[in-house]
């Protein structure tokens, strides 16, 4: 795909791929166990990542993928059933490959895999399921059609070698149909255009037929229907093929007229049409690009959208009509083409939700609770890197959703609910944010345990009214865990005040719903895309400054009469409620004279509501974040940049922080006395 | 010509050769920093403070669409600071930073032509008697009968906050 690049870090990506789909392929086993398309591509997957692991060098990977590969190869012969066990020894096996491939495999665990993986293949052999491949036999052969991928040849598949090992299944008539190629000027020698359609006089079971194929059908068309079932006038016509008047045999009969390869052309063309709908998925095109490159086209797309907003501020100052129209054809265009840039970054939320079908898989071998997974809205799409920041603190939702949601089955019957416990995963667009929940049936959370657990731990002053809100907000503190102990799933770093963080970070929330007995269900509320907020543009002594507006309550303004009442203690009434606030010009150190009548914009912090003192409020910006360099990112006040649309910088305030800098150099102040 | 060919040359380690440099002046002083550190050489453009920031980088400009910082190397030098005239210029460099590739703008009074510097008529900075702190000069070179200034970029950008704070008159 990328040929520029180095070709280890090509198969690395080609391999994760790889191992991603087998493992995908592997669950879908274990709940349908003999469904053969799933073994066959899981075969596929192992024997590809096999091959070309021995191409790069990578030896070890592909000695012990063998193992598996050959595994699967007697699953796919309906010698051994695909027991759970045994999968559960691929998959473990597959994360030995990860390891293989990107470092830090250890060998003896790799031959312990491989030990347990043949005991398990000795133990499904017994167990093996009527061979449904036989049951096709009574079919007295097999006609078949496919048609290679252009690059085919390029890509070392040799046409003549799939029709020689289709020789071995018995007789074989052989025609090929030429109507694809190509006039002799478009024609490129490697590119292979012809289409062939065998007629097999053989007792073989279709598999037989269809493992001449088997390392290049995702690419191919094929069709393979029964020879009885084709009517007799349609029957192969062995095609004429090199009959055509003034052309030379051989090499490939580039001009063979079209005429002379019709009486096959009509049958091929039909069956063509009903190949599998399964591989046509499959061929959309994608390109690998590296997430930097996409940055740097967003940098100049940003530059775009300021230079147009300068022309059209210039039209618009300007009596030419024809510039007038220029420049709007130029801002639609560069706001298509930013809304465009947007979307390319977006990725659907599905590829993280994939990950913890595994996940689930494990822990139920763990705690032998049987767990059924659900998800929903996949195809819902978030930013890049909102996917990338997720997963971690994901995994640990799903995890407490088990270790702690969950009851043992025992329970569950006992509690009238049914045997396996369902872990429920669900993504969905509600206006620019993503909300992604984490449900379960379990046991939910009990908020007296929570408030007992934090009293123990000092989180909490023992008797201190709190709400059910407040207290369930408990679990988000530093070093909180209701866990009585810490098993190995729970309690390993990550906690949920690190969940809380990183969701914060992404400049999102977290909602935790939970009835006792009936389960609980986080959310997480995410912004569409990291690149852009809207914010309220202010102006403090000369400067200008972003204030993210999802922080914002609202604004008020500050009248010099009770600006200089609040000398002393900067609080504000707010409908009876008291507000402390903040002179930002005294955070920033402008040295300028404030605006008669300044303006407090009311920001919340979590529960605190704090009061951020402006010289004028110029309006909501749309902004495109920009991240602080090197020797500014010290600075917490500044969550990052943005260009206004006078190609102006501006700063974007980080809310949490900047009141804490406040506090402190309120602090310093009052000490000086 | 032989002259561009020498300044080709890769420079090595500091002690003979030619490299190519461009020479600016702060405050009539001439310093010179490497051609191939250079990116752009632009016009003044609005400069917004940054609160809180060291004061050597006290304020970020718009380059071709990123925000990056502007640095006055004046105060590094402990240089008294004037107005802005006609002739100011803002340097844009490449330069690593703990590692990491980073643009940053250096002001200047005025930049005056990209020449080669023959490295061989470098001493390095006397430990008395120069008004500027020798750990940040990399080398006083001299050219047409005076010395220019080769600030150490490297280590002026990486400097610990505490130690260019401390630089700061009282």
């Amino acid at each position: 795909m990328n040929p520029s690049g180095d070709p280890i870090q090509v198969f690395r990506a080609e391999a994760r791929d790889l191992l991603e789909r087998a493992e995908a392929g592997l669950l879908d086993l274990l709940q349908r166990p003999a469904e053969r398309p799933i073994i066959d591509d899981v075969f596929r997957s192992l024997h590809t990542l096999k091959g070309s692991g021995a191409m790069f060098g990578f030896d070890a990977l592909a000695a012990f993928t063998h193992h598996c590969e050959t595994a699967f190869d007697r699953v796919r012969k309906g010698e051994v059933a695909a027991t759970g066990d045994l999968v559960s020894v691929v998959l473990e096996a597959k994360d030995h490959m990860r390891g293989l491939i990107e470092g830090g495999a250890d060998e003896a665990h790799g031959k312990a895999l491989i030990a347990r993986l043949e005991r398990e293949v000795e133990k499904a052999a017994g167990t093996s399921p009527a061979q449904p491949a036989q049951a096709e036999s009574g079919t007295h052969g097999w006609r078949v059609s496919f048609k290679l991928p252009h690059d085919a040849l390029l890509n070392g598949c040799n046409p003549l070698a799939l029709l020689a090992e289709m020789r071995e299944l018995g007789p074989c008539r052989v025609a090929v149909s030429t109507a694809e190629v190509p006039v002799l000027d478009a024609l490129a020698p490697q590119e292979c255009h012809l289409t062939w359609t065998v007629e097999i006089d053989a007792e073989c079971p279709r598999s037989a037929v269809e493992d001449v194929f088997v390392f290049i059908i995702d690419d191919m068309t094929l069709d393979i229907a029964p020879l009885g079932d084709v009517p007799a006038s349609e029957a192969l016509e062995v095609a004429p093929v090199d009959a055509a008047p003034g052309t030379p045999a051989s090499p490939p009969p580039v001009a063979t007229t079209q005429p002379a390869a019709e009486p096959v052309a009509p049958a091929t063309v039909v069956a063509a049409a009903q190949t599998s709908e399964k591989r046509n998925t499959k061929s959309d095109e994608s390109v690998r690009v590296p997430a930097e490159r996409l940055d740097e086209l967003m940098d100049r797309v940003g530059e775009l959208v300021i230079a147009q907003s300068r022309l059209s501020q210039i039209a618009a100052a300007s009596p030419n009509l024809d510039l007038r129209a220029v420049s709007e054809d130029i801002e639609r265009l560069s706001n298509e083409l930013r809304n465009t840039m947007m979307v390319l970054r977006m990725v659907p939320v599905g590829a993280l939700f994939s990950r913890f079908r595994r996940l689930v898989h494990d822990l139920s071998r763990e705690t032998g609770k049987s767990i059924e997974l659900i998800t929903d809205g996949e195809s819902t799409e978030v930013d890049k890197t909102v996917v990338e920041r997720l997963a971690d603190p994901l995994v640990h939702l799903v995890r407490n959703a088990v270790d702690h949601g969950l009851e043992t089955p025992d329970q569950r019957l006992a509690a009238g609910k049914t045997e396996a416990g369902r872990v429920c995963l669900s993504a969905r667009q509600a206006g620019g944010e993503v909300v992604i929940s984490i449900s379960d049936d379990g046991r939910g959370i009990d908020h007296k345990r929570v408030r007992e657990k934090a009293e123990a731990q000092g989180l909490v002053v023992p008797g201190a009214a709190l709400s059910e809100a407040d207290t369930l907000q408990l679990i988000f503190q530093p070093g909180f865990s209701t866990a009585a102990t810490v098993t190995s799933l729970s309690g390993r770093g990550v906690g949920m005040d690190v969940v809380k963080r990183t969701v914060e970070a992404l400049r999102g929330s977290i909602d935790v719903q939970t009835r006792v007995g009936s389960g609980s269900d986080i959310s997480l509320r995410i912004p569409l895309t990291l690149a852009i907020i809207d914010g309220l543009l202010v102006r403090v002594g000369t400067g200008r400054y972003v204030i993210p507006l999802s922080a914002v309550e609202e604004c008020l303004e500050l009248s010099p009469e009770e600006d200089l009442r609040a000398r002393g203690r900067s609080f504000l009434s707010v409908r009876d409620a008291l507000v402390p606030f903040l002179r930002l010009r005294d955070v920033f150190g402008t040295g300028t004279q404030p605006e008669r009548f300044q303006k407090v914009v009311i920001v919340s912090t979590g529960a605190e509501r704090v009061g951020l003192v402006v010289d004028q409020i110029i309006g909501d910006h749309q902004t495109v974040i920009k991240s602080m360099s090197k020797l500014h990112e010290d600075i917490a006040m500044f969550s990052g940049a943005t260009i206004l649309g006078d190609g102006a910088v501006a700063l974007i305030l980080d809310v949490p922080q900047l009141v804490a800098a406040g506090q402190e150099q309120e602090a310093q102040l009052r000490a000086a006395g | 010509m032989p002259a561009q060919l020498q300044a080709l040359e890769p420079q090595n380690s500091g002690s003979a050769g030619a490299v190519e440099v461009l020479t600016f002046e702060l405050q009539g002083e001439i310093f010179v920093l490497e051609a191939t550190m250079v990116r752009e050489i632009m016009d003044l453009v609005a400069m917004t403070p940054v609160p809180g920031a060291r004061r050597f980088a006290a304020a970020v400009i718009n380059f071709r669409g990123r925000v990056i910082p502007l640095a006055d190397l004046r105060i590094i030098f402990g240089m008294e600071s004037r107005p802005a005239t006609i002739e100011s210029r803002i340097v844009v460099i490449e330069i690593s930073i703990d590692s990491t590739p980073t643009l940053v703008g250096l002001l200047t009074d005025r930049v005056n032509e990209v020449t080669t510097l023959d490295l061989a008529n470098s001493t390095p900075p006397p430990m008395v008697g120069m008004r500027y702190r020798p750990d940040f000069v990399r080398a006083l070179v001299h050219r047409e009968g005076q010395f220019v200034i080769l600030p150490d970029l490297e280590k002026i950008f990486s400097a610990t906050p505490g130690s260019v704070r401390s630089m700061q008159p009282a």
